[in-house]
Formats: structure tokens, C-alpha cells, sequence
């Protein structure tokens, strides 16, 4: 299980958290504008990163609040937890072998 | 809400309510007296508080007027201030519970949600009466922590959760608030449809407590 440190509430066990999918996918500016294959794209397309991804998740049992968190796909290692709206930080991790952004 | 059946005549003693009124584990009375060991590990339902859910924005106007009913507002997970009979829990950065004795609900002549809705006035925010939301389960005794600790992943060791913290979190798989209020003393409060389930649950975590020791 994961040790997640909600910027809140600190240290706390993955089961009190939920997952939001994939941080940092904006909203069509004109929804109106997209044809159905770039609205499919914005719904249901997401990255399938091997190594460092951000994400969103909600600290459901506790604050209730949103955040986000650099996670390693590969070794699970949390690299960052920041607020919502803030940009990814960049790490100095090293990218697992064999993986590509 | 604020507006249940305070002022009719038949209400006066809110006489009417408390015998229409049944607590969410108020079937498990039996069980918990049974199971308790005075000293050891105790649990009883304290049942019918008043409670006030709140989401206000703590450093604004809006929650100065609300914290100054209130008795203030806690700044931090975990905090607890407490100010005559009321106590105010911390459950997120703009989200809080008053908790007070039955007597401050309108059914029983009080005035604590009329007093923090009017405190909030037109301001961002709720008040909710949310008194019938949770029940209280107060688990007492040198072994209460151990008790909780069969359920709950957080430290509940002194050093780390001390007297006086409040956090809402998982106990028995289910969410609910912990809040220590004295050194051998827990709250626990679960949403009224979990109070039979934890009710049963700390029952169970009891058991070995109430036994004799196994030499």
C-alpha cells in the first residue's frame, strides 16, 4: 500500500485517497470546436508513462481536497506532492531503463 | 433544518422530541455495557449532540463572525477548539463541525445553527445542521488505544496523537472521526449508518480485554 503525505493531513494510508487520473489535461478552449476524434482525445486518451507521472488525487476521507503527485509508474516512489493548478516540477530522477515519455 | 417543531405548545420541554427521537446504536446499548470493563476498556453511545457542519473561509470576514460564535475557528488538521460547551473540529481547510450538547439544537429550545447561519449572513459558506449525521461512540480505559489500533492505521501512540486532536480518517475500513479528548479517552464518530457496523466492530476489539488474561 502507498504512503501518501497529503499536503494537509500529512502521512496517510492509500485506501483514505482517490484517484483522479492524469494532471495537467486542460479543457478545450472551444469545445465546440473540436471534430469527434479531438474530443474522444480529451475524454479518454491519456498518457501511459513508464517512469515519473503526474497525477491527481483527492484525500477522500480526510480534508477532501485535490491535489497533485509525481508518481513513479515502475517503482511506485512518490516523488512530489503539490497543489493544484501549479505547474509538474521537473526531477532529477532517473528515468527507469528502457522508458519513454 | 433550524426550522423543526420548536415552538409548538405540545413542545415546550421538547418533551415531544425525546420521545419520538432513537440513536443510530441505540439497539447496541446492551451489548456495549456487557462488554465493558470499567477502567480497561469502556464504550457507551453519547447520542443526540447538536452538531453544525460549517465551510466558511476561516481568515475572512465571513469566518471571523462565524468563529466568534463558534469560539473560534482551528487552524490546522488535527486541532480542537474548544469554547464553553462547544467544541470545533478541524475536517478541512475551509470545512469544520461544531459539536455541542443536545440542548443547543432548535428541537430542544437552543439557537446554535440560528446563531451561526445568522453569523455567516450573506457571506460564501453553509451552516448544515448536521446533528443527525454522526452518533458518538466514547471508547474509554487504559486499552482503548489497543482497541482502536485493531481498526485504524494511524499512530495513535501519545507521542504522536495527543489528547486534544481530532482527525477524520478510516477505522474498521469505514470513514469516520477520532478525536482523543482525554489521555484514556477517545470519540469516535460515525456516519449514522456505519454506527451499528462500528458500534459491533469495537465490541469485537474489546472482547479480549473483558476476558481474563491467558497466563
Amino acid at each position: 500500500m502507498l504512503l501518501i503525505s497529503c499536503p494537509n493531513c500529512g502521512p496517510r494510508d492509500e485506501t483514505e485517497f482517490h484517484y483522479g487520473g492524469q494532471a495537467h489535461v486542460a479543457y478545450p478552449e472551444d469545445p465546440y470546436a473540436l471534430n469527434d476524434r479531438e474530443w474522444a482525445e480529451y475524454l479518454f486518451y491519456r498518457d501511459n508513462t513508464k517512469g515519473a507521472y503526474a497525477e491527481r488525487w483527492v484525500h477522500s476521507t480526510g480534508c477532501r481536497q485535490w491535489f497533485n503527485m509525481l508518481r513513479d509508474t515502475v517503482s511506485y516512489e512518490i516523488q512530489a506532492v503539490y497543489p493544484m493548478g501549479a505547474a509538474a516540477p521537473t526531477t532529477t530522477a532517473q528515468a527507469p531503463e528502457g522508458a519513454s515519455k | 433544518m433550524v426550522e423543526t417543531a420548536a415552538a409548538t405548545p405540545s413542545n415546550q420541554n421538547g418533551s415531544v422530541v425525546r420521545a419520538a427521537r432513537r440513536s443510530p446504536a441505540a439497539h447496541l446499548a446492551g451489548t456495549f455495557e456487557a462488554a465493558s470493563l470499567a477502567g480497561v476498556a469502556e464504550i457507551k453511545e453519547i447520542p443526540f449532540q447538536t452538531m453544525a457542519g460549517i465551510r466558511v473561509q476561516r481568515d475572512g470576514d465571513a469566518g471571523a463572525r462565524v468563529a466568534a460564535v463558534s469560539g473560534g475557528l482551528p487552524a490546522a488538521c488535527g486541532e480542537v477548539v474548544q469554547n464553553g460547551g462547544l467544541s470545533t473540529l478541524w475536517l478541512g481547510p475551509a470545512e469544520f463541525l461544531v459539536i455541542a450538547p443536545e440542548n443547543a439544537h432548535a428541537s430542544l429550545g437552543g439557537d446554535l445553527l440560528q446563531a451561526l447561519t445568522e453569523a455567516l449572513g450573506d457571506g460564501q459558506g453553509q451552516v448544515v445542521d448536521l446533528s443527525a449525521n454522526r452518533t458518538i461512540f466514547e471508547l474509554s480505559g487504559t486499552k482503548a488505544r489497543e482497541v482502536l489500533e485493531k481498526g485504524c492505521s494511524l499512530d495513535l501512540h501519545p507521542r504522536a496523537f495527543k489528547a486534544g486532536t481530532a482527525v477524520s480518517t478510516e477505522i474498521g475500513h469505514i470513514p469516520a472521526i477520532l478525536w482523543k479528548s482525554g489521555e484514556d479517552t477517545f470519540q469516535v464518530l460515525p456516519r449514522a449508518s456505519f454506527a451499528d457496523f462500528l458500534g459491533r466492530w469495537l465490541v469485537d476489539g474489546m472482547r479480549e480485554f473483558a476476558s481474563p488474561e491467558v497466563p
